[in-house]
C-alpha cells in the first residue's frame, strides 16, 4: 500500500506563540515542531505500511524550517518525504494549503497510485480541522475525518469516530483520504537508529511549478479570508487566589452569587 | 452595492428528536444582523413547535429538505446546501460548530467557492457589507478579528457566542426542496450510535461547566454535584477520560469540546496548554486544586489552593442553602 501522511510543522505549544503585524502566524521564532497531533497521523500510516509491506511517503508545505516536520516523520520510519517549498505559498488559507497537497499527492501518484493519504485531526496554530476534507475535495475522493480506530482491509478503509452526539462507524473504498484523532494510536518515540537513518533518506523540494500549481491560487492574494488584527488577550484582572482554612467552599459561593453567576 | 440588510442568510438547523437545537437559535439571532433570515431543515418535517421556535427567532422561511436516511452524511448535507444556496443566491450560510458542520462547511465552502471561517465567536458585517467574524486563537490567549474577502461566506459559530433573543414573532413559510440525494461520494456510513442524553445541559451549550482532572482521583462525585447545585454540565481533562473515569466525550481541550460558558469550575485540573485551549476563553474561571503551583492558577479569576473533596461539597451546599 502506498501512503501519503501530510504533516505540518508549527510552533511549539508551549513557546510563546504569536502572530506577525499581519495577523499571520509567527513562524520566525525558531521554536517550530512537528504538529503533535501529526504524529497521530504518521503512527497509523507506518502500522498499515508495516502491515501491508507499503510505503509512507511525509508530505509538509511551509517555510524553509517546516522541513524538520518531514525530519521528525522520517525518523519515526516513514520512507521518504517532499517538501513543497515557494515563496508564493505565503499567507495561504486551507483551500490554497489543500489545493497545493493534492497537487502533490496527484504528482506521487505519477509512478504509482496513492491509496491512502493520512493527515491529523487538525493543526495546533490554526485548529480549523478542514484541510483533510478539502484535500479529499481536490482529489475527488471520499474523505473519511476524525478516526478514533482505522482498520484497512480488502481495499476499504473504515474509520471508527466520535463526534459531538454520536459514534459512528464509516467506510470508503480505497483510495481515500482519512484523518486520524490523538485516541488513534499512541506515537512512537524514534529512537536513535531511527534518527541515524533519517539523515540518510531523501527529502524532495518542489516548487508550485514542479506541481503545475498556479501561484495565483494560493497564497495570501488568493485567501478567500483576510485577518485583520490579532490582539493578545489581557491578563485577567482582579484575580483572586485564597488557601482554604476550612471556609474556602462557602466563599466560593458568595463570590459566585456576588458575580451573578449562580 | 445592493443593501446587506436585503442578503438572504441562510442558517442550518441542527436538530435532535424533532427539536432545534440551543445553538441554532443563537444562529438566528447572529443572522438577522447580516441579513434576512431563511433556515434549511434537512430530514422528517419540522413539527409545529419547532417551527415556532424557528419563527420567534426571526426566520421568515423554513427550506424542509426532505430526506429519510437519517442523519445526512456531511457530503450529502453540503450538496444540499450547496444547491440551495446557488438557487436562493445566498451570500451568508452560518452552522453550529460541530465537528460534522465544520467538514459540511469545508464541502459547502469548496463547492461553492465560499470563504470559510470555522469556531467564529462573533459574527457582523463591515460597513461595506463584508462579513467580519471575531475568533479566538493560541488557546485562547489571541484575539483575531477577520474578514471574509469571498463574495460568498461560510461560517460555523461557536455555541454561546451570542446569546439567542427573540425577534417580532412569524410564523415561517415552509418550503419544501428537492430530497436530498444520496451517494454523492463513496463513504459509507456503516453504524451510528446516539449517545443518550443527559439530563444535565450539553457541554458545549451550558452556561456553568464544571470539570473534574486527575486531582479527582476518579471520584466525580464532587464535581457533579457541583454541577447539580449550578444546573451546569459535567466535562473532564484528558487525563481522566483516558483513565475512563467519565466518557470521552466530556473531554474538553483542543482535541475535544471547546467550551466558553459564563461559569467554569476546575477541580484537581492542573491547567496543561492542551485543556486550556478548550477553555480559556470561558467567562469566570474557577479553580480549586491542592497544588498552589498548577498552572490554571495563572488563568483563574477565583483560585482557591485546598481539596476539591471538602471544597466543592460546601460550595453546593452552600449554594443550594442560599437560594432556599
Amino acid at each position: 500500500m502506498k501512503i501519503v501522511v501530510c504533516v505540518k510543522h508549527v510552533p511549539d505549544l508551549q513557546s510563546d506563540r504569536r502572530f506577525t503585524e499581519e495577523g499571520r502566524v509567527d513562524r520566525s521564532q525558531g521554536d517550530g515542531t512537528l504538529n503533535e497531533l501529526d504524529e497521530n497521523a504518521v503512527e497509523a500510516a507506518l502500522v498499515l505500511a508495516e502491515a501491508t509491506g507499503g510505503t509512507v511517503t511525509a508530505v509538509t508545505m511551509g517555510p524553509q524550517d517546516a522541513e524538520d516536520a518531514v525530519r521528525r516523520a522520517l525518523q519515526m520510519g516513514a520512507d521518504d518525504a517532499v517538501h513543497v517549498l515557494d515563496d508564493a505559498l505565503a499567507g495561504s488559507d486551507a483551500f490554497g494549503t489543500a489545493r497545493v497537497l493534492a497537487a502533490a499527492v496527484r504528482r506521487l501518484s505519477d509512478d504509482a497510485p496513492v491509496d491512502l493519504v493520512v493527515t491529523g485531526m487538525a493543526a495546533l496554530d490554526g485548529l480549523m480541522s478542514v484541510v483533510p476534507t478539502l484535500v479529499a475535495a481536490e482529489l475527488g475522493l471520499p474523505a473519511a475525518t476524525l478516526g478514533a480506530e482505522l482498520t484497512v482491509a480488502d481495499g476499504v478503509v473504515r474509520v471508527r469516530r466520535e463526534l459531538d452526539t454520536a459514534t459512528e462507524v464509516v467506510e470508503a473504498p480505497l483510495p481515500a483520504v482519512v484523518s486520524v484523532t490523538d485516541q488513534a494510536n499512541q506515537p512512537r518515540y524514534p529512537n536513535f537508529k531511527g534518527i541515524m537513518a533519517a539523515r540518510k533518506k531523501p527529502v524532495t523540494v518542489w516548487s508550485l511549478a514542479d506541481l503545475g500549481v498556479d501561484p495565483g491560487d494560493v497564497g495570501e492574494p488568493a485567501a478567500r479570508t483576510r485577518v485583520v488584527s490579532a490582539t493578545p488577550r489581557p491578563p485577567r484582572e482582579n484575580r483572586v487566589l485564597v488557601a482554604d482554612d476550612g471556609d474556602a467552599g462557602t466563599r466560593l459561593a458568595a463570590f459566585l452569587v456576588e458575580n451573578r453567576l449562580v | 452595492m445592493s443593501d446587506p440588510a436585503q442578503d438572504l442568510v441562510l442558517v442550518h438547523v441542527d436538530h435532535h428528536a424533532g427539536a432545534v437545537r440551543t445553538p441554532v437559535l443563537e444562529l438566528l439571532t447572529a443572522g438577522r444582523a447580516l441579513g434576512r433570515v431563511e433556515a434549511v431543515w434537512i430530514g422528517d418535517a419540522p413539527g409545529a413547535d419547532a417551527l415556532d421556535a424557528l419563527g420567534r427567532h426571526g426566520a421568515a422561511v423554513v427550506h424542509h429538505v426532505p430526506a429519510d436516511q437519517g442523519e445526512l452524511l456531511p457530503p450529502d448535507a453540503a450538496h444540499v446546501l450547496a444547491r440551495l444556496v446557488e438557487e436562493a443566491g445566498a451570500p451568508v450560510v452560518l452552522l453550529t460548530s460541530t465537528f460534522e458542520n465544520k467538514e459540511l462547511a469545508a464541502r459547502l465552502a469548496w463547492t461553492t467557492g465560499a470563504g470559510l471561517v470555522v469556531d467564529a465567536a462573533a459574527v457582523d458585517r463591515t460597513a461595506d457589507g463584508r462579513v467580519r467574524v471575531g475568533q479566538q486563537a493560541f488557546a485562547g490567549t489571541w484575539t483575531l478579528e477577520a474578514e471574509v474577502s469571498a463574495p460568498r461566506a461560510v461560517v460555523t459559530v461557536k455555541a454561546n457566542a451570542v446569546p439567542a433573543e427573540e425577534s417580532a414573532a412569524t410564523t415561517p413559510e415552509v418550503r419544501v426542496a428537492a430530497p436530498a440525494p444520496t451517494g454523492t461520494t463513496p463513504l459509507r456510513r456503516v453504524e451510528r450510535v446516539e449517545r443518550p442524553g443527559s439530563d444535565r445541559p450539553s457541554l458545549t451549550e451550558a452556561q456553568v461547566v464544571v470539570v473534574g482532572g486527575r486531582g479527582t482521583n476518579g471520584d466525580f462525585g464532587p464535581v457533579e454535584d457541583l454541577a447539580d447545585a449550578l444546573g451546569g454540565a459535567v466535562g473532564a481533562t484528558r487525563v481522566a477520560t483516558d483513565e475512563g473515569w467519565i466518557g470521552h466525550e466530556a473531554q474538553i481541550g483542543q482535541t475535544g469540546v471547546t467550551v466558553s460558558p459564563r461559569l467554569y469550575v476546575g477541580a484537581g485540573v492542573s491547567g496543561a496548554v492542551h485543556h486550556r485551549g478548550g477553555m480559556q476563553a470561558s467567562g469566570t474561571i474557577v479553580a480549586v486544586n491542592s497544588d498552589p503551583e498548577a498552572p490554571i492558577f495563572e488563568i483563574a479569576d477565583y483560585g482557591i489552593v485546598g481539596d476539591l473533596t471538602t471544597v466543592l461539597p460546601q460550595a453546593a451546599a452552600e449554594i443550594r442553602r442560599l437560594r432556599g
